[in-house]
């Protein structure tokens, strides 16, 4: 850049926006033509200020960044005008872009294992960024890269810069896209779904240094994500995206305080929270549209219930309503108020199968009963003589039970042994250690022929969607596999098939479909289908909604509700969304390295925790309200899990405890030295494994 | 980041890629069948729908051309011209003849219905028992995986065309189907080796967890819901074995250790005009290009099916 | 690292034992060395012939075991027998192995080298002229029997010599024969001889390894990790090089170790149509004359050449993957 051309570009920096996207239009070249991805999106970021960009997948978030950046593939067409202090990027060179890129304007990615060159270490990579634009030494940009690691958290930074991205854990890796991000002290930070892949307490960390980077380099922050908590929490302004268009623009706290578009009200309304457990949600119906074949008017028509003629005819604009710098892509914006429309709300509240008498828990009958459960993988070394070097403990004797009509809710972080839990319990056979008992059997005792009837009476349904129905089969015959295994006549079969699709709110015709023609609900719906086949009692239900959109979620979540009141099941739902298992189960066990820490009634732990790793989890849920989410005190644990190959002595959580780096050291020495069983600890009726356990309200009621 | 979604991708390979399709497909989605959307792609692609016209012409010309070509100069491979010997093409013999005086369209014909009758034997017969290993010893593990692990491993190292060529002499007169059977049983261990990378990663997806816990058997699960998810991989593989195989036979019955008189194939026809390929070069020039077209035709329709069939496809082309 | 290859060295050496002793008792018992002396005229007694097939270590009438023994014994202490003219294998052993290696050498470092270049080229330039090139190029000579390629290569080697007025490009042996034009004549000569031969085996490998890189270069070039060093700010043809290349040269380690099976038996037809006496010459020739020693020397031969090529796409792997060398 010539010096002339440096201070006409200063001049015009001068009271224009720091970022100024305009009218920005991004096209993929598609089957059957061009595909709109983003569809006239425009937005200002001033210095210094954090804007929310929120969305489901699908909705432009991610590429309209992209587009601005000018990192789209090349089958991507990009209009508009995206002018960085009034400098223009959209259509420049590579050459040109690429200087702004990473020095004024820097990127954190989602996923950032394969954002990562596998084949370059850590300090390389970021010494790489601080030699492209300040031209240092190789010496002095890997000095500088250690700094900066050691700047992000990462332990041991001169060594760790030596390292490779795959010996990181998740959490430290994206601390090293924030360290590459802030190197050349950007005036624009854009993080793109920084904390999606992250366990809740590593996320709590990552955006906790992501606001500390923030103030290091005073840059103004771009959010892009789908979790309406986050943005609660950090940022000032917001964009609701959707269908590739702003429908919702504005300051945070009016936003969710009094939203004016339906799909921002739906939005809101289908999320569950820790601080609102009773409260019913409400589902957005249908799905996202197509881009490549968008309804005639308003994108959301299809979706909204308070749409009227004019709404199938014309797209509403993005205009100001409410004053105070709100906008909205609404006809009828005006007329809603606080959620509401002419006193009745947008979205009705759905119905939902209420429990009519409430037999004591104590005089139900046990449908499954675990005690002791263990599960250890052994280390092996060597190929032809095989030695065992170690042995990983992924659930260390944990005992807990669920009674007829119950809904226990397993939560921990990956890595926490819950998988292996429900797999031990699936298979039905004998585990290595303790004992599963499933209706009163043992399920050690069981023959072949004796284990199959058993598993009429304990079904699944599994996390992804897309994965747990084989694409190759017609509906009906996924459903009704488990049907003709136990050999029901055909006749029989079809009738059943009917109902079933009819149970989880699909239509029979749908059984003559593939599972690629639905949605990830649709589809969730006919797992849960194929799980009911049987009439089972107890399902297990393994993450069954977090692959799913949050407007998508809180339908299948009222079927589960309605279903387990309707049929009288009980529930094993393994989760790590806190406020999911708030939402939907009656009893918590938080698990922590194999063990659980915590057990007791749903209301109890989530309102009085008294285990200090709850307690860290339930402060680390984003709250999608910003002003509780603001006024909350993180519980903040410290690191990663410890490698469940060589645990800490005594307590297993006092590597990371926040209570223990308060104890004084007398104290201390009991966590090192005992290792704490579960017990009652007085006040709830839960039990948990702390010495030192005590209540501390971390949700705001 | 949320690019429009591959409605193909979703459809088939969301068992097989890494990321199965984050966004959910629009509203009430039945866009196209799977099989509609891999002809529409197929069709577009120029070169694959030529390979594959000329496939069909090939076997056309392979089978019915003889038959033509005897009606009309009245030659078969089996008589013989004896006021014609070594004669280059005319519109009586329209390939030349042979110095024995034998019609060379008409022997280059037969050598190509064998070449193409192995070729499709042998993909039929490798690709199938590499699907069956594969899915068996990846869905199992433990002593069977390694058992027959192990068995692809030496097969893999042991010298394969020494071994055919040796058998091949030795039943050189049981006909070519021994033959057959030989390269096929020589030519699967790759692809099984693929098919087990890739049962280890179906057998962990969820559908396959779910067939389990609702009481389905091994045999069930591999063939109903195993092997179909990898069909894609399959056909592609079937179809490049095909080129391999026909090349395999015409080296072999380059040596003479393949295709035996009084069978003939177009490797045996090579081998003959190889040695007086300078002077009467109508003797190996219509064998050699026909073999090159067949093999060539068929790996292009291969490469396109496998873009049209799974358009994240990681293996390049080619042969193996 | 060092482990990691001791471990796959030894499981290389194991192979190589079973392929070695699965080729000799094939051969054994599908070979029959008494023909060469059946058609005699007049038939040598029966007693003589008895007699020289077990001192070739080749009569049937010999427990079998006891005459692989004798064999894998002498192999050991580098005594590889006798052919089944009486002749001595070692001898011939080492000229032909260096013939075979000088062809299987220079051919497939031509290929490797010129295979990933074509490959990359073609990527950045993927569906534009060059890309279509070669990738049309490269249909052909996978397609393409190595011994139709040879052909060939003769009748153009025939038109350049032609157009030439002299011979620039030999297509049969290795030197001429009795050839006395110092050390530089020498080597231009043989050099000469060379072209064609490594030629028709390079095709191939450029063919099949350009295919290969292009795919690995494409996937590449869609990856996270080449968005992160533009957002960085390296200009995409510099994340391509630097980024890119680096880790798409990772998959081809592995195909290494495949292609040169490929070779080896590519090899056999090459040495038969250009005459160089070379080792796959002699299997063919070991087979139609029924020479148990040779046909089992050849496959060690070819077993170690095998699988040493396969070592060294393991070191070349764990040197270009960081990953692999932590485990």
């Amino acid at each position: 850049m010539t010096i002339q051309e440096q201070s006409t570009t200063q001049q015009a920096a001068l009271g224009a926006p720091l970022l100024e996207v305009r009218d920005l239009t991004v096209e993929f070249a598609g089957e059957d033509g061009p595909v709109p991805a983003v569809r006239g999106l425009s937005y200002t970021l001033e210095p210094g200020e954090v804007l929310g960009i929120v969305g489901e997948s699908g909705s432009g978030k991610s590429v309209s960044s992209l587009a601005v950046m000018g990192l789209l593939p090349g089958n991507a067409t990009v209009r508009g005008s995206a002018k960085l202090r009034g400098e223009e990027l959209v259509g420049r060179s590579d050459r040109d872009l690429a200087r702004i890129r990473g020095r004024k304007v820097a990127m954190v990615f989602q996923d950032p294992l394969s954002a990562l060159t596998p084949v370059y270490s850590i300090g390389d990579q970021i010494a790489e960024t601080i030699q492209v634009h300040q031209g240092l030494s190789k010496q002095a940009a890997t000095a500088r890269a250690v700094e900066l690691l050691d700047a992000v958290g990462i332990p041991n930074a001169v060594q760790r810069a030596k390292a490779y991205p795959h010996e990181f854990s998740g959490g430290m890796r994206q601390r090293v896209m924030i360290a590459m991000a802030i190197a050349n002290d950007p005036d624009v930070l854009i993080a793109d779904e920084p904390t999606t892949a992250l366990d809740v307490t590593i996320q709590a960390q990552v955006l906790e240094l992501l606001d500390t980077a923030r103030q290091m380099t005073n840059a103004a922050t771009i959010m892009i994500t789908h979790d309406l908590g986050v943005v609660a929490g950090i940022a000032d302004r917001i964009v609701v995206m959707y269908a590739g268009k702003a429908v919702e623009s504005g300051p945070v706290g009016p936003v969710y305080a009094d939203p004016r578009m339906p799909y921002t009200i739906g939005l809101l309304g289908s999320v569950p929270r820790l601080d609102r457990p009773g409260q019913s949600l409400t589902p957005i119906e249908g799905t996202p549209p197509n881009v490549a074949h968008l309804p005639t008017g308003c994108p959301f028509v299809t979706r909204c219930p308070v749409r009227i003629g004019i709404c199938s005819e014309v797209e509403p604009a993005l205009e100001e309503t409410a004053g105070g710098g709100r906008r909205a892509a609404c006809h009828r914006s005006e007329e809603i108020e606080l959620g509401l429309i002419h006193g009745a709300p947008v979205f009705p509240p759905p119905a939902i199968a209420e429990v009519r008498e409430e037999v004591p828990r104590e005089q139900r009958d046990a449908v499954l009963e675990v005690e002791g459960l263990a599960k250890r993988f052994p280390i092996t070394k060597g190929a032809v003589l095989r030695r065992r070097i170690g042995t990983i403990t992924a659930v260390d004797g944990i005992s807990f039970d669920i009674r007829q009509g119950e809904a226990l809710g397993l939560v921990g972080e990956s890595g926490c042994g819950k998988t292996t839990t429900i797999m031990q319990i699936l298979d039905l056979t004998a585990p290595e250690e303790g004992t599963v008992r499933v209706l009163g059997k043992d399920v050690s005792g069981l023959n072949a022929g004796a284990r199959k009837e058993l598993r009429r009476d304990v079904q699944v349904v599994f996390q992804d969607p897309m994965a747990s129905l084989d694409p190759r089969l017609p509906v009906g015959d996924i459903i009704d596999e488990p049907l003709r295994v136990f050999g029901m006549p055909a006749e029989q079969r079809r009738a059943r098939v009917r109902e079933l699709l009819q149970l989880v709110g699909l239509s029979p015709e749908h059984a003559n479909r593939y599972p690629a023609d639905f949605s990830g609900g649709q589809r969730q719906r006919i797992g849960i289908a194929r799980a009911l086949a049987l009439e089972p009692k107890l399902l297990v239900l393994d993450e069954p909604v977090s692959a799913l959109d949050v407007s998508i979620q809180a339908g299948v979540l009222n079927l589960l509700e309605d279903l387990k009141v309707r049929l009288g099941l009980s529930y094993l739902f393994v989760a790590h969304d806190l406020s999911v298992v708030r939402h939907i189960a009656d009893r918590v066990a938080v698990m922590y390295l194999g063990r659980l820490v915590e057990v007791g009634s749903s209301d109890d732990v989530f309102e009085r925790p008294t285990h200090p790793y709850t307690q860290a989890l339930l402060s680390a849920v984003p709250i999608p309200d910003p002003v509780a989410e603001r006024q909350r005190r993180r519980i903040l644990v410290r690191g990663d899990l410890p490698s469940p190959a060589n645990l800490p002595s005594g307590c297993r959580f006092r590597s990371r405890c926040p209570l223990y780096a308060e104890l004084p050291a007398d104290r201390q020495q009991k966590c090192i030295d005992v290792d704490p069983p579960l017990a009652d600890h007085g006040g709830g009726t839960q039990e948990s494994a702390c010495h030192w356990a005590r209540e501390v309200v971390v949700v705001p009621e | 980041m949320s690019l429009p979604a591959d409605p193909l991708v979703i459809a088939d390979d969301v068992a097989l890629s890494d990321s199965p399709g984050q966004t959910p497909p629009g509203p009430d989605v039945v866009v196209r069948g799977r099989r509609q959307l891999v002809f529409r792609r197929l069709r577009r692609r120029k070169g694959a729908m030529a390979a594959l016209v000329l496939i069909v012409l090939l076997w056309v010309i392979a089978f019915v051309g003889p038959h033509i070509y005897e009606a009309i100069t009245g030659w078969t491979y089996a008589n013989q011209d004896f006021r014609a010997f070594l004669k280059p093409p005319s519109a009586e013999h329209w390939f030349g003849t042979t110095q024995i005086g034998s019609d060379v369209f008409a022997q280059t014909m037969r050598g190509l219905q064998k070449s193409l009758l192995i070729g499709l034997l042998v993909a039929l017969i490798s690709t199938g028992l590499a699907a069956i290993v594969g899915a068996f010893a990846g869905y199992l593990g433990g002593w069977t995986d390694k058992v027959l692990m192990w068995i692809v491993d030496l097969l893999l190292v042991i010298p394969s065309f020494l071994i055919i060529a040796i058998l091949g002499r030795e039943f050189r007169d049981a006909g070519w189907l021994v033959l057959v059977f030989l390269i096929a049983g020589f030519g699967w261990m790759i692809t099984a080796r693929i098919i087990r990378g890739m049962t280890l990663s179906l057998r962990e997806r969820e559908f396959v967890l779910a067939a389990r816990y609702s009481g389905v058997g091994t045999v069930g699960i591999v063939f109903r819901h195993l092997i179909p998810n990898m069909s894609s991989l399959l056909i592609i593989d079937a179809t490049i074995a095909v080129a391999t195989a026909i090349i395999a036979e015409s080296g072999l019955s380059y040596f003479g250790f393949g295709v035996q008189p009084p069978d003939i194939s177009l490797g045996t026809l090579i081998a003959e005009g190889t040695r007086s390929a300078f002077t009467f070069p109508w003797l190996f020039m219509f064998a050699g290009g026909l073999l090159v077209l067949t093999t060539l035709a068929v790996s292009v329709f291969g490469d396109g099916l496998r873009d049209a069939l799974d358009p994240n496809s990681q293996r390049a082309g080619g042969s193996k | 690292m060092g482990r990691f290859l001791l471990r796959r060295l030894a499981n290389y050496l194991v192979l190589i034992l079973v392929a070695t002793t699965l080729a000799y008792f094939v051969a054994s018992v599908a070979l029959n060395p008494r023909v060469r002396y059946e058609g005699r005229n007049p038939p040598p007694p029966p007693a003589v012939v008895e007699q020289q097939l077990t001192e070739y270590g080749v009569n049937d009438n010999d427990p079998l075991l006891g005459r692989y023994l004798d064999w894998m014994g002498g192999v050991l202490t580098g005594d590889f027998g006798k052919t089944v003219t009486g002749g001595d294998i070692n001898g011939e052993l080492g000229s032909r192995a260096m013939v075979s290696l000088r062809l299987l050498l220079v051919g497939s470092i031509l290929g490797a080298i010129f295979g990933i270049l074509v490959g990359v080229w073609s990527a950045i330039r993927q569906y534009r002229f060059t890309d279509r090139f070669f990738t049309a190029f490269s249909f052909f000579f996978i397609a393409t029997p190595v011994f139709f390629t040879a052909v060939l290569l003769k009748f153009g080697a025939l038109e350049v010599n032609e157009a030439a007025g002299t011979t620039l490009l030999y297509y049969t042996g290795y030197e001429t024969p009795g050839l006395d034009a110092g050390f530089w004549g020498s080597v231009k000569d043989q050099v000469a001889h060379l072209i064609l031969p490594s030629l028709s085996i390079a095709l191939g490998l450029v063919a099949l390894f350009s295919r290969y890189q292009r795919n690995a270069m494409l996937d590449v070039m869609g990856s996270d990790f080449l968005r992160t060093a533009q957002a960085k700010g390296l200009t995409r043809r510099r994340a391509l090089y630097k980024h890119g290349l680096r880790t798409a040269l990772i998959p081809m380690a592995t195909l290494l170790a495949f292609s040169f099976g490929t070779m080896a038996v590519g090899a056999t037809f090459t040495e038969t149509i250009f005459g160089w006496h070379g080792m796959g010459e002699w299997l063919v020739e070991s087979i139609r004359n029924n020479d148990i020693n040779v046909t089992a020397t050849v496959s060690l031969f070819t077993a170690v050449f095998i699988l040493l090529s396969a070592f060294l796409s393991d070191v070349a792997y764990a040197l270009l993957d960081p990953r692999v060398r932590v485990s």
